[in-house]
């Protein structure tokens, strides 16, 4: 894969494109959880660029999946309608949903410019609560944005997200994010999430490589967001929360911090558990409190992965990883 | 008359009420070999922090290339030509014994970010460049084999080895190095001494050396300061110092006095 | 003015609160460099002690109050103890940040297990001393706020004086500055280090129950955001500073108090965070504090 990813890109592209035709054909609870999975792949993705690979300790990149989302359903439920003619051919609103994807990232980004600015100058704790508290003045600000819904969430967005558009940006990010960091250029990242010091004796602008690693993981977080909020058909603030964030970070972190291939894995392992848990717990009464305790056994999962196995349930290589 | 390279004015800094160094004056020119040397706490890590800008000093000013370099960070720095191995080895321990050095080679690339997302022609043909500039280097300590372990995995004689190959990867008009032969035996620094005068005529580069081992110092260096609590005693040719009272007071103590008589 | 002044007092009563959860965060900071993100979660169990042992206690009375208030300190400096010895102890060699991912983790799973063994559901706390309101020219004052102040100034007061004049302070403070060297002049820091934990978790108990005194509903979530005010107040005042800390969590708490009070009110934790980023980045040492430069 990482010798001639291009061509794993266009490969799966096309892939995502024939998933995207047969999707009616698809039993549509499956559809669902794959569609999760692929908006999750693209979370973990991202903030692994930011956690893993850079070493920045973000905590708050629920916060630019919110940018996205509404952002994203703002142009495809209030701009689009007010410059198209009534009932655009379809063509134009796919092209018109691309678009506010595009956008929502790009704002996100802007706001990842933002936090990681001036966030540069804080390590490790401090820069992790102020990526929270990022993530919460975020949320605070939608909740007062009344034409957005406010506290009471957007409803009503038009259901455009597909499979194809969700496995088309898992694989542009996969493909972005590790062509970036596997080359020359990339190589700055790794050493600046090793060793500051060093890395910038050997000329290494850390304070760039940093902020461009905000930049580019808000940028997809922001389309994740568009793409579910055009999922899920309404979002609220308080589903852009810390938890939200957490979940992000337990998956990059069972993936092993900087092993993108653990955490597409991981990604995938933790979208299926919740599925699977409640189909356990249907299977029969006595089986109940399996759903319920299910954010319990997520927090005990979270401590016996540090305690345990830090590097994450998928580092398999012997190379001398992350001294987590 | 060799152009000065680097040039520290009266350089001090202070911690607290500590004077790390003091009133320290030192000009190095193009393509010497000078060692810097003192007993432990002398402040010879510390004129090194100085001059690569990861401290700026309390009063003076330094110099590089005829450029302060007072507002400038340790990256620019090294972008300018200074770079330096550190006391406690700080290599990269996720990376390979290649990417350790390939990364110190991206200060210099000619592709950025859009060409590494792109991987056009133009983007192969500089890996393939970088692939073999890292090799190179390498191999001047032999480390070629090593390329794909684990940096950190390797011993500490070929850990320190690797620190010199990186720093050398930056392209340096001046090489810093921080006791370079810590930890080595006998036959290794030899080979030590005879590589550093390789890379200093190969690249054509200054070398300032702080060591602790006499015989490293004293056979390489063409100058050698001496610096005591941060004050610079002694300067001059090996044999100078090998002579001066107040180098081997430092080193050795007062001489006592009678007791008694 | 009147307006002004029952604000003033309002503040001052849960900035007074804020100020016992912040000298936690700040203790624990102090001995360990660390944040202890589950530290808002002893807050609350603290006080569902308070309301189990409040059950057992049938008239509300000064003694009775009191009592519950040790007990309810007494069982969450135990809390704290195992949550250090069992979650962080094992990880001191590793990276900040994995200490960190763990103590989430822990405050996931106090908060996650408090919904599934106290039920999700608010309850109403008993009112565990005898309370009156008073008029003083125009004020309500409600003696509730009274007592919160006043034992918080005790706790304070303690605190101050086990730190700086008894020998256990002492070595809490010499762990603080270099632990590898305490260690050398006979002290163990670990024992240092459980005990540090202990009196941090009391006072989040006591800041717990206080609380739950005040504003009589509990529910497994109601660490949270107390917590997170307390833990700006804690870096405001200077992570790591224990006058700091109070002072911080007196500001906070006015300020705070003040933009409920307004018309901005639904700003308020944005305020908050905003003040915290702040003072990250122009006075990241925070009011009281001092800056620790790192060794090349």
């Amino acid at each position: 894969m990482f010798t001639r990813p291009r061509t794993w890109f266009l490969v799966t592209l096309a892939a995502s494109a024939v998933l995207g035709y047969f999707q009616n054909q698809i039993d549509p609870y499956f559809a669902d959880v794959l569609t999760r999975i692929g908006i999750n792949i693209t979370l973990a993705v991202s903030l692994n660029l930011i956690n893993g690979h850079t070493g920045q300790f973000s905590l708050g990149h629920a916060g630019f999946m919110a940018i996205g989302a509404y952002t994203a359903a703002a142009l495809t439920m209030f701009v689009g309608p007010t410059i198209f003619p009534a009932s655009p051919p379809q063509i134009l609103l796919l092209l018109w949903f691309m678009a506010a994807l595009f956008a929502g990232g790009v704002v996100a980004a802007a706001a990842g410019l933002l936090v990681g600015a001036p966030s540069l100058r804080l390590k490790g704790d401090y820069l992790a609560i102020v990526t929270l508290g990022f993530g919460q003045i975020i949320a605070v600000i939608f909740r007062n944005i009344e034409p957005l819904g406010g506290a009471l969430g957007l409803n009503g967005i038009p259901a455009y997200t597909n499979l194809f558009w969700v496995f088309a940006a898992a694989a542009l990010t996969i493909y972005v994010i590790t062509a970036m960091v596997n080359s020359t250029y990339g190589r700055g990242f790794i050493a600046t999430h090793d060793d500051e010091v060093a890395a910038e004796a050997m000329g290494i602008n850390t304070t760039r490589c940093k902020i461009v690693a905000f930049v580019i993981g808000a940028f997809f977080a922001g389309i994740a967001g568009g793409l579910y909020g055009h999922f899920t058909l309404t979002i609220n603030p308080k589903g852009f929360d810390f938890s939200r964030s957490i979940e992000i970070v337990v998956m990059v972190i069972a993936g092993g911090m900087g092993n993108t291939v653990g955490v597409i894995l991981a990604a995938v392992l933790l979208t299926l558990l919740p599925e699977g848990l409640r189909q356990l717990s249907g299977v029969s009464p006595s089986l109940h409190w399996i759903s319920e305790s299910r954010p319990l056994l997520y927090s005990i999962l979270l401590i016996g992965l540090m305690l345990l196995r830090p590097q994450g349930l998928f580092s398999f290589r012997r190379s001398a990883r992350v001294k987590v | 008359m060799s152009a000065t390279l680097l040039q520290l004015d009266h350089v001090s800094i202070r911690f607290g009420g500590l004077s790390a160094v003091s009133d320290l004056d030192l000009e190095i020119g193009d393509n010497e070999l000078v060692g810097l040397i003192g007993p432990n706490g002398a402040g010879k890590t510390t004129a090194f922090n100085l001059i690569t800008a990861v401290y700026q000093p309390t009063e003076g000013a330094i110099f590089f290339r005829g450029q302060p370099t007072k507002h400038l960070k340790p990256n620019q720095l090294t972008k300018h030509g200074i770079a330096r191995t550190f006391q406690n080895i700080r290599l990269f321990p996720s990376m390979t014994v290649f990417d350790n050095v390939r990364a110190a080679t991206q200060l210099h690339r000619a592709h950025g970010i859009r060409d590494a997302i792109w991987r056009g022609k133009s983007f192969r043909h500089g890996e393939q460049k970088v692939e073999a500039q890292v090799m190179e280097l390498l191999g001047i300590f032999g480390l070629e084999r090593y390329r794909d372990e684990p940096a950190t995995r390797l011993p500490y004689g070929e850990q320190r080895q690797l620190e010199i190959i990186r720093a050398l990867a930056t392209h340096p008009r001046l090489l810093l190095l921080d006791e370079p032969a810590a930890g080595m035996n006998p036959t290794e620094k030899v080979d030590l001494m005879r590589l550093i005068q390789f890379i200093k005529d190969k690249y054509q580069i200054s070398v300032l050396l702080v060591e602790h081992d006499m015989q490293v110092v004293m056979g390489i260096c063409q100058r050698i300061a001496v610096l005591d609590y941060g004050i610079k005693i002694a300067e001059g040719t090996p044999a100078e110092i090998r002579a001066d009272p107040k180098v081997i007071a430092a080193y050795l103590g007062e001489e006592p006095k009678s007791v008694g008589n | 003015m009147t307006e002004f002044l029952q604000q003033l007092i309002n503040g001052l009563s849960v900035g007074s609160m804020y100020a016992l959860i912040a000298l936690g965060y700040t203790l624990v900071y102090g001995v360990l460099r660390f944040i202890n993100f589950a530290h808002c979660d002893v807050f609350m169990v603290g006080a569902f002690v308070g309301f189990y042992a409040g059950l057992n206690v049938h008239q509300t009375s000064w003694g009775g109050g009191v009592l519950i208030m040790i007990a309810a300190m007494l069982v969450c400096a135990a809390l704290g103890i195992v949550i250090e010895r069992l979650a962080y102890r094992p990880l001191r060699d590793r990276s900040k940040l994995s200490v960190l991912i763990t103590a989430i983790g822990v405050s996931l799973l106090l908060e996650n297990a408090g919904q599934l063994v106290f039920g999700p559901n608010p309850q109403p706390f008993p009112e565990i001393f005898p309370s009156r309101t008073f008029e003083v020219g125009g004020l309500v004052i409600s003696s509730k706020d009274i007592v919160v102040v006043i034992v918080t100034a005790s706790l304070l007061a303690i605190l101050q004086f086990i730190v700086l004049k008894t020998r256990i302070g002492t070595a809490m403070r010499a762990v603080s500055f270099n632990s590898q060297a305490a260690s050398l002049m006979g002290i163990n820091p670990n024992l240092i280090i459980s005990v540090t934990f202990g009196v941090g978790s009391a006072l989040a108990a006591a800041g717990g129950i206080l609380w739950a005194y005040k504003f009589p509903k509990i529910d497994p979530l109601m660490g949270i955001a107390p917590g997170l005010t307390a833990f700006i107040a804690a870096v405001i005042g200077g992570i790591g500073n224990i006058p700091g800390a109070a002072l911080g969590g007196l500001l906070i708490g006015i300020i705070e108090t003040f933009v409920k009070g307004s018309r901005y009110s639904t700003w308020t934790d944005a305020i908050s965070f905003l003040f915290l980023i702040l003072i990250l980045l122009f006075r990241p040492a925070g009011l009281l504090g001092k800056l620790q430069p790192e060794k090349v």
